[in-house]
């Protein structure tokens, strides 16, 4: 866990992830998860850099919400300052 | 049959201290696990079984935690995974029987049946599986019963627990399957152990193969479904029962 990562590190850690689960696309910002073929136990894989790494919690409710890589790097730098 | 294990990781069996559990324990340290003998009360035989496989060139430790206790589960997952690494292997096989006719099921002979042979695999099993995910492999296997299934009077409470470890085995096993991990169930039927001394031994008589089983041959059947050889089955409830259920 660390209190001091910046937004631009949990979005190069997001991307760091993504691309570690076989992305059917580049991952960018901007890339929607169903165009990475990112599927839900990705995400849920995804949960647990965010818990293990920021002390961030993602719940399934969260998850459900997520479409794009900038979206889940908005809503861990988000609950990251929280 | 049932390869040497090459994987990294371990093994962690539940209840391992006894009955079946205990016969699970002893094959999976035979097909190379290091194995974590879990209990709750029984040290004397956790630490003697772990002496025995370390006798016999395997590898085994007790690991205490009750399996009601979420902090006793994440410790013990913990001081395995020091010790050994990731558990790549569960087996829940911790259960309890609180005997009697429906009307007479108190709220905790319902609450302890349901927590141990229910709550505590969901328990585990949500904790074993963050990193069965990522290394994109893992067993598990639940002990289940063929009460799940089918009737038997006095053991409402242990029918249902059953049953849902069934319905559990199967949809976990759905959610996980494209990671590599498989989540099956074996049903046994009347096998000669602590938990079923108490049964009146005319009971065989019933059982079209004329005995009852033996718990190492419940744990030959885990054993295989947690190898390699059994990669593509999963959801699956293997049956152990010498046709009872038939």
């Amino acid at each position: 866990m660390s209190a001091t990562a910046t937004p631009a590190e949990i979005e190069a850690r997001v991307i760091e992830a993504i691309e570690s689960f076989g992305p059917a696309a580049p991952v960018t910002r901007e890339a929607s998860f169903q165009e990475l073929d990112i599927d839900s136990l990705d995400l849920v894989e995804l949960a647990q850099v965010a818990e293990e790494d920021y002390g961030v919690e993602l719940k399934a409710e969260d998850l459900k919400d997520l479409k794009s890589v900038g979206g889940a790097v908005d809503l861990i730098v988000a609950r990251a300052a929280a | 049959m049932v390869e040497p294990a090459e994987r990294e990781g371990c093994a962690l069996v539940t209840g391992g201290a006894r009955g079946i559990g205990a016969a699970t324990v002893r094959a999976l340290a035979a097909a190379g696990w290091p194995v974590g003998v879990n209990f709750r009360a029984s040290e004397d035989r956790a630490s003697a079984l772990a002496e025995e496989i370390a006798g016999a060139g395997g590898r085994a430790r007790p690991v205490r935690g009750d399996v009601t206790d979420p902090a006793a589960v994440e410790a013990l997952f913990s001081r395995l995974e020091a010790d050994y690494g990731r558990v790549a292997v569960l087996v829940n096989n911790a259960g309890v029987r609180v005997d009697g006719l429906s009307p007479q099921l108190s709220e905790e002979d319902w609450s302890a049946v349901l927590d141990t042979n229910l709550t505590a695999a969901h328990r585990t099993t949500r904790r074993a599986l963050r990193p069965m995910l990522r290394a994109r492999w893992g067993r598990i296997v639940n002990v289940a019963s063929i009460v799940g299934e089918r009737a038997n009077p006095g053991q409402a409470n242990y029918a249902a627990a059953k049953a849902g470890l069934l319905g559990y085995t199967k949809t976990v096993a759905a959610e996980v399957a494209r990671r590599g991990i498989t989540v099956n169930a074996v049903a046994p039927g009347l096998i000669a152990t602590d938990m079923t001394a108490d049964l009146d031994p005319s009971l065989a008589a019933h059982v079209p193969a004329r005995r009852l089983g033996t718990p190492q041959e419940v744990a030959a059947c885990v054993a295989f479904l947690c190898s390699e050889s059994a990669a593509y089955v999963t959801g699956a409830t293997l049956t152990v029962d010498g046709g009872l259920s038939a």
